[in-house]
């Protein structure tokens, strides 16, 4: 037994640790329809896997999104009406890309807290075609509405601007991005639950429109309908119901930024300035994976794999750097040695991450952890990491809402 | 036609109104902890460690240099206001880091310019321009140009 088994069985009462009894998805794609049914696809999915009835659930956590819908609607009850009422407590939670996983957080605190033994966490989209576009009217006090209405700057905008930067700081290569997505749809083509399933040539990327330059199309992940559910229990209801040794969650980090925040950033404008206050040591980003090792007491040399929000190519071999899986501008380097790919040293994106999936925005996070899940079990089939013993997920929602969880067997 | 259009402002209060050299963004500045904010904060100081100072309108440094750089190769959804009758124009994105104030702000680069003329540190400065015209309106903005181009 390890140090870290050793510490989550030894800490009893003072263990943070929550057991993850069953994941579960509707398989990503455009599907054209509800989100509502992808969701209880989801739900169901994650109950048969955990071996629970619907009936023995305390809790539905709903992550919510608005530019599928309105988070009234894309919501924890919308689900708890599909799946027949029961009267289980609801939450719903919006932090845009970052929904998913403050979700997990909140179903977290509620076990730990001793409300529910058992929570249903569930995120599904139906996303629109095309680029994002901000909530309609006429809005000037939103940076969202803003910086479509003053700038045209969409997502792919901002994902340019970083790949333009790593190119002048760090001599990254467009080459470099598109060896992203050729690990990326390698890991994806073994995915069922991936929407594009076929492996990726870095010509192919090369030949591929330019989006926002430098970025071509096979650099930017899609939107996708999709949808992904865990079961949540604490570790006394998981030993009872007959797991001695489930996958644990150790650290949910839901961190805001400190100020100044002095990295551009969506939807922003501007940074902060940093006349009068020095800006934090690390990123954001840096910081929200910060949080959560802390929180779990390990270190970036604990992991066994890891999940990354990989919104664009150039930006998974940020997150390298930001999990402390390398040092600051030698993201590629890493990637270049195959450390990250399937096989080496700390795969990244076993999933075949948003480059195979696309971005199902509520549903992403969730669908991180369930990742983690089957690679803790050792049920990951073709994509199975030897050995692995810890995962972290790292993701970013919009407006400054930190993303990442640690999960451990 | 043109003369018949105002002259409006896209947002109002975060560029002066003048043209040519005298044209600046336009931020506000904390009385009791100096922070400059842009776009502009005229109820609170946002930094955590100020005990809250009034905040005071000030112009923002002529110029910058490049933090980085992209460009939109396809139409921009709404509210972005283009006419889907003309053939959509990449539109150049220029991060700018400005020295005085210690902030990147984000502009689009002034008409002609293109990504391939642009790199990272090169110093810009801020210059009007018009974002979009309707039958009343001319919407001004402000652009990034390289220093030494011409208007």
């Amino acid at each position: 037994m390890d140090d870290l088994a050793l510490a989550a069985r030894g800490g009893g009462g003072m263990s943070g640790d929550i057991a993850i009894l069953g994941a579960g998805m509707h398989p990503w794609g455009k599907w054209g329809r509800s989100f509502v049914e992808y969701g209880t696809t989801a739900a169901r999915a994650a109950l048969a896997d955990a071996g629970i009835d619907w009936t023995q659930v305390e809790s539905v956590v709903g992550a919510d999104t608005v530019r599928g819908g309105y988070p009234g609607h894309v919501a924890g009850a919308t689900f708890a009406k599909a799946l027949g009422w029961q009267g289980a407590r609801v939450t719903s939670v919006y932090a845009a890309c970052a929904s998913g996983s403050q979700a997990i957080g909140a179903a977290r605190a509620q076990i730990l807290a001793g409300l529910a033994d058992v929570v249903l966490v569930v995120g599904a989209d139906a996303a629109p075609k095309g680029f994002f576009a901000p909530a309609g009217g006429e809005r000037p006090d939103d940076p969202d509405w803003l910086r479509f209405r003053v700038l045209g700057a969409t997502n792919p905008a901002y994902f340019g601007l970083y790949a333009r930067r790593r190119m002048a700081l760090h001599g990254d290569t467009v080459d470099d991005f598109a060896q992203v997505k050729v690990k990326n749809a390698a890991a994806g083509a073994l995915n069922a639950n991936a929407r594009y399933r076929k492996t990726v040539s870095a010509e192919e990327v090369a030949a591929s429109a330019v989006v926002a330059d430098p970025l071509r199309l096979l650099d930017i992940c899609a939107t996708s309908d999709g949808a992904a559910a865990l079961v949540l229990t604490s570790m006394d209801f998981a030993r009872r119901h007959g797991a001695a040794d489930p996958v644990r969650i150790r650290a949910v980090s839901t961190v805001t930024p400190t100020y100044p925040r002095a990295v551009l950033d969506l939807p922003d404008i501007a940074t902060d300035s940093a006349v009068s206050v020095e800006p934090p040591p690390h990123s954001f980003r840096a910081s929200i994976a910060r949080a959560a090792y802390e929180e779990a007491g390990i270190g970036p040399e604990d992991v066994s794999l890891a999940e990354v929000y990989d919104l664009s190519t150039a930006l998974e071999l940020e997150w390298y750097e930001d999990l402390g899986l390398c040092g600051t501008g030698e993201g590629a380097k890493l990637l270049r040695d195959g450390a990250t790919a399937l096989g080496g040293r700390i795969p990244v994106n076993t999933s075949g991450g948003l480059a195979s999936f696309g971005e199902a925005v509520p549903a992403q996070a969730i669908a991180q952890v369930c990742e983690l899940t089957w690679q803790l079990r050792g049920a990951a089939g073709d994509r199975q990491v030897t050995g692995a013993r810890v995962g972290i997920t790292a993701n970013q929602g919009l407006f400054g809402h930190g993303s990442s969880v640690i999960a451990v067997r | 036609m043109t003369d018949a259009r105002t002259r409006t402002p896209v947002v109002a209060g975060w560029f002066t109104d003048t043209q040519g050299q005298d044209f600046r963004l336009l931020g506000t500045r904390c009385t009791a902890c100096a922070s400059v904010f842009f776009p502009r904060e005229d109820a609170f100081c946002r930094n955590p460690g100020c005990v809250g100072g009034k905040l005071a309108e000030v112009p923002l440094s002529k110029r910058g240099r490049v933090w980085s750089y992209t460009d939109g190769r396809y139409r921009p959804p709404s509210p972005y206001v283009s006419d889907p009758h003309v053939e959509w124009q990449p539109s150049v994105l220029v991060a700018v880091e400005l020295a005085a104030e210690r902030m990147v702000v984000l502009g689009q680069a002034a008409p002609g310019v293109s990504a391939a003329d642009l790199a990272v540190g090169m110093e810009v400065e801020v210059v009007p321009g018009v974002l979009n015209e309707d039958a009343d309106t001319t919407w001004t903005t402000w652009h990034w140009r390289p220093v030494g181009v011409a208007a």
